[in-house]
């Protein structure tokens, strides 16, 4: 059964039960520096693989960049 | 003499910090980073590309291990945003210092005074070591000095506008009250920016356009470290007053006629 989430401000479709883990190698996430944020809840790496993602959940994925004093 | 800068307990014998925007290549960057002398360099914060994930951003190209790496929290309208985004910079587990940014105006980048300090008490209470960037408001300096901030950081000008150092009195009366390194961060444009505010006591300063948009930003990366040496040094010589008349440098006797 597929459910739908919010991935970095856009709508995602992908199957019940996806844990977080799944999601981020489906993805081809492999960045070193990132974090999660599940519902305002940042998690911790350990998290990843139990956690399982639910129908209408809000994801942040972030990474580091160069820069600051940017454009709010 | 041992002149070291310490911040929250960490040493630095250079007194340049740099930020990692606006570079044109990953080659510029690391150029200007190796003539720089730099030992700390600023980052922000942003959504990962989900449909590139593997490219490769400048950051990538940087040597992690040389730098102590300070996360920002550019793009931050509010405390809340703020505190949010130092948080998950905090996730990435390379740092639990923060260069605190609270700016709700894009056309001047001006850092909001009330939300900073909210931000700066939460931060410090949630243990993070807090380099807040401010206006030159020495009121609100000791203020952010007074909830555990570990520097202040006044701008000489805005962001990117290379203008320099447009109010030195009240960074002047900043470097005078203050109890932790006061870091002159945004708006200095040239060398010689960097001097004078060394020469008026700031304890280091924080560069990024000036290097990166610089025709060739080793070489101003360079004459920024040279600056900022000679302004330090300058300061710690104890200079002359500035008077109204002159003095002769040479006896007023035996002159011959």
């Amino acid at each position: 059964m597929s459910i739908q989430i919010t991935l970095n401000g856009k709508p995602e479709g992908l199957e019940e039960g996806t844990t977080l883990s799944q999601l981020l190698e489906s993805k081809g996430v492999k960045a070193p520096r990132v974090a999660v944020e599940l519902n305002r809840r940042i998690l911790r790496r350990e998290e990843y693989p139990s956690t399982e993602i639910r129908d209408g959940d809000r994801l942040e994925v972030v990474t580091l960049v160069g820069g600051g004093g940017a454009r709010p | 003499m041992d002149d070291k800068l310490v911040i929250a307990g960490k040493e630095f014998k250079s007194r340049l910090f740099l930020g990692t925007g606006k570079y044109r290549s990953a080659e510029e960057m690391n150029a200007a980073f190796e003539a720089s002398g730099t030992e700390l360099i600023t980052v922000a914060l942003r959504r990962l590309d989900l449909s590139t994930p593997g490219k490769k951003t400048l950051l990538d190209e940087i040597d992690w291990s040389r730098y102590s790496i300070l996360p920002n929290t550019a793009g931050s309208r509010t405390a809340d945003e703020a505190v949010r985004t130092a948080q998950m910079a905090r996730a990435m587990g390379l740092s639990d210092w923060v260069k605190l940014e609270v700016i709700p105006d894009a056309k001047y980048l001006l850092p909001d005074p009330i939300g900073t300090l909210e931000a700066a008490k939460r931060l410090v209470d949630e243990g993070f070591v807090v380099l807040p960037y401010i206006n030159d408001d020495p009121v609100l300096a000791k203020r952010l000095e007074e909830v555990g901030c570990a520097t202040v950081m006044p701008l000489a000008s805005p962001i990117g506008s290379g203008q320099g150092l447009v109010s030195f009195e009240q960074i002047k009366i900043i470097v005078e009250q203050a109890r932790v390194p006061v870091v002159v961060d945004a708006g200095i444009g040239s060398a010689s920016d960097a001097a004078l505010a060394m020469e008026i006591g700031a304890d280091a300063c924080l560069i990024n356009t000036a290097v990166a948009l610089a025709k060739d930003p080793a070489m101003m990366a360079a004459a920024m470290r040279m600056g900022i040496e000679a302004g330090r040094a300058a300061y710690m010589a104890g200079r002359i007053p500035k008077m109204a008349y002159a003095t002769a440098s040479s006896p007023l006797e035996g002159i011959v006629r």
